[in-house]
């Protein structure tokens, strides 16, 4: 806050009047946390409340310290100009010992009013206050702060400070008199201030449910009946009165984020303070204003990851929120992805996993990047989609007769029982592979089983038979009789199935005229490859 | 116990790099760059952790790292490096890589050079041109190569327009992060878990050498190959696990490691201390590995160096016990004996460390939750 302080004064007057704006938000807001931490949380009782009010305005309205430095660094202080000012400051702070201090050196300076300053520096000593550690009950403070009260009563009827006006005007603000401090109203700059110290001089041990009516009338008072209904003035009276909802109310409405409000109200909740009031929307005020912020934080470009830890704390709708809200977090590089596939895996929110993952995927195969679509569908485990790059990477081998991205689909690994269609690409490279190393053998009873397990496509087939084309040819019998009885029967069962095209296309003649050579060319070949086999397998060396 | 320093930042950081030191000085690190990344408008920066502040009574020197200039960056920084002392090579998720120069004497950075459509996955001449981020950079002056999502390899040369070369399509899943080998070499990490070298003398676009593991294709985020033995290369994976690949021998890592419970999203070696890993990771930790043994002469840093240990190994299995410093402890490492020793250096878990950086004694992180930790007494 300081360094703002700094900044606002240092830098352009357009830049500096938003930090200023920006300042007096945050200290009104320090404002009021500390207040209701005073009245809710700790629950002062009467003589500890006031002495807690009194830290509380001391560490708000700061221009005394500023002012005290000044004064005692310059040469002679009780010459200072504002001298009497920062004296008074102190007093209605209830800083009595460094107002003493302060009418000490301004005793060694005038020596004519050294009676009249020590004898107020001594009625300044001994004001009774409830400190701490002290044991005495709140009836004998009373007491002795009565006496004491008619004792400066007495002095300021005597006429003792008559001489020197400054001193007399202390003395009646010590005892409390009203129009006396209301002269003082540019040095209390507040109604708050006004309050305090108006309960200090006058009623020291007020109890925490009279406070309210002391509230409303120094805010008459101080403002002399002209006070806008200002929201800080609303919200501090609200407090005053001890209305947790009103504060909080008062508070949504004047501050423009919920940042404010859902942090006051978790800690007030887990004071067990509100009382569960349901709203017609889903749970308690907590959790309903706790959503709210996180919402507005999954709003902004960056501030999406901390937003998940106020989800996790809501116990009813979170978790859903979550969920709604994750799927649609614009993601532009592939880390981000990742890391918000790791918030949902943590949280085993495998739906939107899915989901997120399928998104990746399609845009990965949209830009022709098989290997990334397919590594998006095995985090997922989604076989679909797996099927779908399997498929594309099929119809890129019929169009172009060889196999694009081969590091890909070499090095599965284990990701190939992810889909039937995957599993099959694999072996189908294999079967080239085994090929291209010669191993007929391998390569025949690779691709029978490819036909006969039934992981093959239908639309494959043909292809498949087609391969098996050079392997009937061989010089060699590769396939066994039995083998080749699979073949045939593959073969009638794809030509069965080819319902009769009436259309006289001309294209659709040429392709049924390309199906008929081939379907005949591997008739003859599954034939004389059968005739070979069984004659081989029924001679003596057959075996 | 490490002292660390910790500055936040008000922008989420993907990448810290140290400025290198000039070879053959004594200086320790002094400045560091960061990138950010998820922002409306991101920066690239750089940081001082000079002497602003008082000694104090150990000698360490006290105050955070200060803001020395910032220049914007047109989308996510995804890889941060040092070409030389004054220029930063930064690569962007809008694909392109753009140079920085940074002028001492006004403390500022420019743009020095840029090549707007380094990665792309539909290139700039077709009408739905759609670009793809970049994702590592690795520079050896005067030599940068990146490397993308669209799984192109571009070697492009300071103060030349053009790339000199480009491999198309080398690879068909996401190249994650590259890193240089011997001298004509890179080594490339992608997404379906597979390392691949690649060799710039040859004309072809394919690697010369594709190394990944039997099981289960986890992706592999980052990598970093060993400062003084050439052959010895450490990986980062998806689910945390550390591989500490030979690449002379076999296809198969020497070692797996378990580590974090989430990405790893950088590892590095020590650069003058190779016996030291560090790894970062998704989890919000990041690791110090420290596999030195504990022999009692303990040998110089000369003598890590690569030529006498190549001798040493034909006569590995005499003097096994004597010069087992000198063979890389990384290589050797049986993790079931106690000679890994772990250390997790941030005080507490936030979120994600997305990257770290080692020089000399001193060390820098960058996290998820807005914060730069410097910490200058690594090894105390």
């Amino acid at each position: 806050m300081e360094e703002m302080h700094q900044i606002a004064i240092a830098k352009d007057p357009a830049g500096g009047r938003q930090l200023n704006s920006q300042i007096s938000i945050l200290s009104a807001i320090e404002l009021i946390w500390n207040l209701c931490e005073i009245l809710f949380i700790e629950v002062a009782p009467a003589g500890s409340l006031l002495l807690h009010l009194l830290d509380w305005i001391r560490l708000h309205v700061c221009e005394a310290d500023s002012l005290l430095a000044d004064v005692l660094g310059s040469e002679n202080p009780s010459k200072h100009e504002s001298f009497w000012n920062l004296v008074t400051i102190l007093v209605l702070q209830g800083r009595l010992d460094e107002a003493r201090q302060m009418l000490s050196k301004e005793a060694d300076a005038n020596p004519a009013s050294a009676g009249m300053c020590r004898l107020l520096g001594d009625l300044m000593r001994t004001m009774p206050i409830l400190s701490p550690g002290n044991t005495q009950t709140l009836t004998e403070l009373e007491l002795k702060w009565q006496h004491w009260h008619e004792e400066c009563e007495r002095h300021l009827q005597d006429g003792t400070f008559i001489a020197n006006p400054q001193l007399e005007c202390l003395c009646k603000i010590m005892l409390g008199d009203e129009a006396a401090l209301l002269e003082q109203k540019e040095l209390l700059s507040n109604w708050y201030h006004f309050l305090v110290t108006r309960l200090l001089y006058s009623n020291p041990t007020v109890k925490p449910i009279d406070l309210h009516y002391y509230a409303q009338s120094s805010l008459d008072l101080f403002m002399g009946g002209e006070s806008g209904p200002e929201p800080l003035n609303n919200i501090l009276m609200a407090a005053f009165e001890f209305d947790i909802h009103q504060v909080i109310k008062e508070c949504s409405i004047a501050l423009s984020n919920w940042w404010f409000v859902a942090h006051l109200t978790d800690l007030l909740d887990h004071c067990r303070l509100l009382q569960s009031h349901n709203l017609y929307f889903g749970s308690n005020m907590r959790e309903f204003l706790l959503l709210e912020y996180a919402s507005g934080l999954f709003a902004h470009h960056s501030m999406w990851q901390l937003a998940v830890d106020y989800f996790d704390s809501c116990p009813e709708l979170g978790r859903v929120s979550l969920e709604l809200h994750i799927e649609r977090i614009p993601l532009n590089t592939e880390q981000k992805a990742l890391k918000v596939l790791r918030i949902c895996e943590q949280r085993q929110m495998t739906e939107q996993v899915r989901s997120i993952c399928k998104i990746l995927a399609m845009k990965a195969v949209r830009n022709n990047r098989l290997g990334s679509a397919l590594s998006w569908s095995i985090r997922a485990k989604d076989a679909a989609f797996a099927t779908l790059v399997s498929d594309r990477f099929l119809m890129d081998y019929c169009d172009r007769g060889c196999f694009s991205d081969l590091d890909l689909i070499d090095n599965l690994g284990p990701a190939m029982m992810l889909s039937d269609r995957l599993t099959f690409l694999g072996k189908y490279r294999e079967f080239h592979r085994v090929y291209g190393e010669k191993r007929f053998a391998d390569a025949a009873s690779l691709l029978l089983s490819l036909m006969t397990s039934q992981i093959a496509p239908r639309s494959f087939w043909m292809t498949l038979l087609t391969d098996a084309l050079p392997l009937l040819e061989q010089k060699q019998v590769i396939f066994s009789a039995e083998q080749t009885y699979e073949l045939m029967r593959c073969l009638e069962d794809l030509t069965s199935e080819r319902p009769v095209r009436g259309e006289p296309d001309a294209q659709l003649f040429q392709d049924d005229d390309i199906e008929t050579t081939k379907v005949e060319m591997l008739r003859l070949a599954l034939a004389r490859n059968l005739a070979r086999a069984i004659i081989r397998e029924g001679s003596l060396e057959g075996s | 116990m490490e002292e660390i320093y910790a500055k936040f930042v008000s922008q989420k950081i993907s990448k810290t790099r140290w400025r290198p030191v000039p070879s053959g000085s004594l200086q320790t690190a002094e400045t560091f760059a960061t990138g950010s990344w998820d922002n409306e408008e991101n920066y690239v920066s750089l940081w001082s952790i000079g002497d602003f502040g008082n000694l104090d009574s150990d000698g360490g020197f006290e105050g955070d790292h200060q803001l020395l200039c910032d220049i914007r960056h047109h989308g996510d920084v995804m890889d941060l490096q040092f070409f030389d002392q004054e220029r930063i090579v930064a690569a962007s998720s809008t694909g392109s890589v753009t140079v920085f120069l940074h002028h001492p004497n006004n403390q500022t950075l420019s743009v020095n050079q840029q090549w707007t459509a380094a990665h792309y996955h539909t290139g700039p001449g077709s009408p739905s041109y759609s670009s793809a981020p970049c994702t590592g950079i690795v520079c050896s002056n005067p030599e940068i190569v990146t490397v993308g999502e669209d799984g192109r390899i571009n070697f492009f040369r300071a103060d030349h327009k053009e790339a000199l070369r480009t491999i198309d399509n080398a690879d068909s899943s996401t190249l994650h992060a590259v890193t240089f080998l011997r001298t004509p070499e890179i080594l490339t990490v992608n997404s379906i878990g597979q390392l691949k070298i690649w060799d710039f003398r040859q004309q072809g676009n394919e690697p010369s050498q594709i190394l990944s593991l039997t099981g289960d294709r986890v992706p592999l985020h980052c990598v970093d190959r060993h400062p003084n033995q050439q052959h010895v290369v450490a990986t980062g994976g998806q689910d945390g696990m550390l591989s500490i690949w030979d690449v002379r021998q076999g296809t198969m890592p020497v070692s797996l490691l378990k580590a974090h419970e989430a990405e790893m999203w950088e590892v590095h070696f020590h650069p003058s201390n190779p016996d030291h890993l560090f790894t970062c990771s998704e989890d919000g930790s990041l690791w110090h590995w420290d596999a030195s043994t504990d022999v009692p002469e303990k040998s110089s840093l000369f003598h890590q160096g690569g030529r006498t240990s190549t001798f040493l190994s034909h006569s590995i299995s005499n003097q096994a016990n004597v010069h087992q410093s000198l063979i890389s402890s990384w290589l050797s490492t049986d993790p079931a004996k106690d000679r890994i020793e772990i250390t997790s250096l941030l005080p507490n878990k936030t979120l994600s460390v997305n990257s770290l950086d080692v020089l000399g004694p001193c060390l820098v992180c960058g996290t998820d939750a807005e914060a730069i930790y410097v910490t200058r007494q690594l090894f105390s």
